[in-house]
């Protein structure tokens, strides 16, 4: 009875010892850090298991009463609209799931594209912030300031309806190169059509890639047991792509280009770009890259200065500093969180929806409209979303490992 | 002498390097190209104050005109047109008390603490009473004609103060030892960083409604403010945490030896030293979600963006765009950089009071 003893200073609480036995040994148990740890969680099961319950509940009620049902089965339905522009040649009339593959498609091209360009507009403004040169260092600086903290959807409406407004209409398209028309119905321009040949090409290519990798590898061995320096990326580049453009120049033949040509209000043939998808590129690219420079410049400015003295004492050239010094270690600092902001590129890629670029987003809110799954389209979204950003993490994680891991050795 | 300096400094700052050199040279040549034809569209050109849209097409500059005509429904949305002084005052008074608040020298004691708190409570009721009406004579102004700046502002700072407080139990309950409250914390963090924000305003709009019985009747504003909470307290959550990790054990034994329970340990030792740590990096994520409640566009909710979504559709100022985005780009750069220079200064304090520590 250690607990009636304890607190026996106050009356009331030794009479309700005293009145029920059970009640004090069940004090007691929750002295016990496990059974209280048990019982929040059973409690915390019990919450969710209740709202889960309450959801479907609902759900199930609300279904009939608007005339709704749920299930995927509709993905095999026939879409009634189009999508401008997608790697997929979906057309309308095919199924709703090849929509919606063709708006993913975009999504991750849009990621794609944008993060090669933020990583090198943003490596550039860092650059410049860093300059010697005060006037470019505040012209970088103005610039990082004014897109990090003016929202992305204002910028993306704004660019969206200046080039709609700047861009002449298809009959007087710009030309600045031969097959090449910018008008604001987007960039039409020539394709190749595909030649038996290429894929002789793709996979000498390849080869040449191993050959190359053979090659890096042999010289670092090299290097380690004699010290001696052999000379990797020349030989490399030209392993991988000189016997491609041998085998072309010998058998190739002359190249089928389809060039675009206008016919009625637009071009047809050749390749077409929405407009919308160069503004998507435009915006996503000069809002992150300014987020992304912050992040480079903090990594270049986290090296510490002994390091770059002392690779300079070393007699190492300031390429090789760069290379063997500075950038791995940079590298460990920046490659975190350039990564978080590349996840938040890819999801602010959405905002495609506001300017009618057709990701998967956008290819949802249609389907909704046409078929009224609602439930379905968010899920559909959610899980392509969470899928991409997992698998970004995890890609992101085995290369911060491996960098981490080189810097170290 | 002073030519000398100047001449020394220009060219330190200027041309250190030959690369640097040429930098500089051809950043000014840049700047001087652009700098006249934006003036003379800016300035010169314009049409300022009142002028219809026939002047404004024929004039080669901007248009402030569009703006003279446009600015109060940009501003304040479909608040009562006569009322919107309250609006405005409401916004005043808000952005007083947050800049007042950001002085970190009026929360050092209790007393100054309980001050601030009480001020702030009484602010809460005035902006309030001037936002809805119905008290003092004024008169009432129903919430779904709220819009515009004050629309972005109580989104915003509703959204974080309620991110604010839901992320630290997030954090607490990831770092805590029950597993199945962590997996449950660890699970709606992972999930809302992994998805995008519209996706949430759209299930606030289009699944909700799904969920609840037909007689639940919830305003979209308020389903929107939810789904704006949920969605950044995960973020603030993972701030929290680093905080949290930051500090040392020993606290914690030492809050146990002298005898402190863990909720007291937690609210008394553990969260202020975090947060304090953090407060850099929330402040960020104030920004980030200050920018994005611009995202209730798509929902087609009026915020600032809405009302100049609204502004520019007039027909009577067809075709005209750029004069509104500016104003509005202004307003949100004003906002953020204010924000962002309190962060920053306050991460030199931080930081420099760890140096002496």
């Amino acid at each position: 009875m250690a607990l009636s003893r304890r607190r026996g200073a106050t009356g009331e609480s030794v009479v309700e010892v005293a009145m029920s036995p059970a009640l004090g040994s069940l004090r007691r148990l929750w002295k016990r850090p496990a059974i209280r740890a048990a019982a929040w969680q059973m409690l915390a099961v019990a919450t969710i298991a209740a709202l889960a319950w309450y959801v479907t509940a609902n759900v199930r009620a609300n279904l009939p009463r608007m005339k709704l049902e749920l299930g995927f089965g509709f993905l095999w339905d026939k879409a009634a609209f189009e999508i401008g522009d997608n790697l997929f040649d979906y057309r309308a009339g095919e199924s709703i799931l090849k929509a919606f593959v063709a708006g993913l498609g975009n999504t991750i091209q849009v990621a794609v594209i944008g993060i090669a360009l933020t990583t090198l507009l943003g490596s550039a403004i860092a650059l410049a912030r860093l300059s010697h040169s005060l006037i470019v260092a505040r012209a970088a600086w103005l610039y990082v300031e004014t897109v990090r903290n003016i929202p992305l959807l204002l910028q993306l409406y704004f660019w969206h309806l200046f080039l709609v407004k700047l861009l002449p209409a298809p009959r007087l398209a710009w030309n600045p190169l031969p097959g090449i028309f910018l008008s604001n119905r987007g960039l039409a321009y020539p394709t190749l059509g595909m030649q038996p040949i290429f894929t002789w090409m793709l996979m000498v290519g390849l080869g040449g890639g191993i050959l190359a990798w053979a090659w890096t590898r042999r010289a670092r061995r090299r290097r380690d047991e004699t010290g001696a320096q052999t000379s990797t990326l020349l030989p490399g580049l030209a392993l991988i792509f000189l016997p491609p453009l041998i085998l072309f120049l010998l058998f190739g033949e002359t190249l089928q280009w389809d060039t675009p040509s206008l016919r009625g209000f637009n071009f047809q043939g050749g390749g077409n770009r929405v407009p919308e998808f160069a503004v998507l590129i435009f915006g996503l690219v000069t809002y992150q890259a300014g987020f992304a420079a912050e992040t480079i410049r903090a990594g270049i400015l986290g090296v510490s200065k002994g390091q770059i003295e002392a690779a300079k004492s070393l007699g190492l050239s300031r390429g090789r500093m760069t290379r063997l010094v500075i950038l791995p270690q940079a590298l460990r600092i920046v490659v975190p969180p350039l990564a978080s902001q590349f996840l938040s590129l890819t999801k602010n890629s959405s905002l495609a929806v506001a300017i009618g670029y057709p990701d998967i987003v956008r290819v949802s809110m249609v389907v909704t409209g046409d078929t009224g799954r609602a439930v379905e389209c968010v899920a559909i979204i959610l899980v392509v979303y969470l899928v991409l950003s997992l698998a970004t993490a995890a890609f992101m994680n085995w290369f911060n490992a491996r960098i981490a891991f080189e810097g170290r050795t | 002498m002073k030519a000398a300096a100047a001449f020394s400094w220009l060219r330190q700052r200027f041309f250190a390097t030959w690369s640097s050199g040429a930098a500089s040279l051809t950043a000014l040549a840049f700047l001087l190209w652009l700098a006249p034809p934006l003036w003379r569209w800016l300035v010169t050109d314009s049409v300022p104050g009142p002028a219809d849209l026939e002047t404004c097409l024929k004039a080669k500059g901007a248009c402030w005109a569009f703006l003279y005509d446009k600015w109060r429904l940009i501003l304040f949305g479909q608040f009562t047109y006569e009322e919107q002084w309250r609006a405005g005052l409401a916004v005043i008074a808000f952005i007083v008390m947050v800049a007042v608040s950001f002085v970190p020298a009026l929360w050092i004691t209790r007393t100054k603490r309980r001050f601030m708190l009480l001020s702030w409570a009484a602010a809460l009721i005035v902006i309030s009473a001037l936002m809805s009406g119905g008290v003092f004579g004024l008169a009432v102004v129903e919430v779904r004609l709220w819009g515009g700046l004050p629309l972005t502002i109580l989104i915003a700072s509703v959204g974080c103060v309620s991110a604010f407080l839901l992320g630290i139990v997030l954090a607490l309950g990831r770092r805590c030892e029950m597993p199945v409250l962590r997996w449950l914390c660890v699970g709606f963090i992972e999930f809302m960083r992994g998805v995008p924000l519209i996706s949430l305003l759209f299930m606030s709009m289009i699944v909700f409604p799904l969920i609840v019985p037909p007689d639940v009747n919830v305003a979209q504003l308020v389903r929107a403010q939810v789904a704006f909470a949920l969605f950044f307290a995960a973020y603030m959550a993972e701030a929290i945490r680093g905080g949290l990790q930051a500090i040392p054990r020993g606290q914690m034994l030492a809050a146990e030896a002298i005898g402190l329970g863990h909720w007291q340990t937690q609210t008394r030792i553990v969260l202020p030293q975090a947060l304090g740590l953090v407060i850099p990096s929330l402040v960020n994520i104030f920004i980030a979600a200050f920018k994005d409640t611009s995202l209730v566009v798509i929902i087609s909710m009026l915020d600032l963006l809405g009302t100049t979504n609204a502004a520019k559709a007039d027909p009577k100022w067809w075709g005209l765009f750029v004069e509104a985005y500016l104003f509005i780009a202004a307003i949100y750069l004003f906002f953020c950089a204010a924000m962002s220079q309190f962060s920053r200064r306050l991460e030199a304090r931080v930081g420099s009071e760890r140096r002496h520590a």
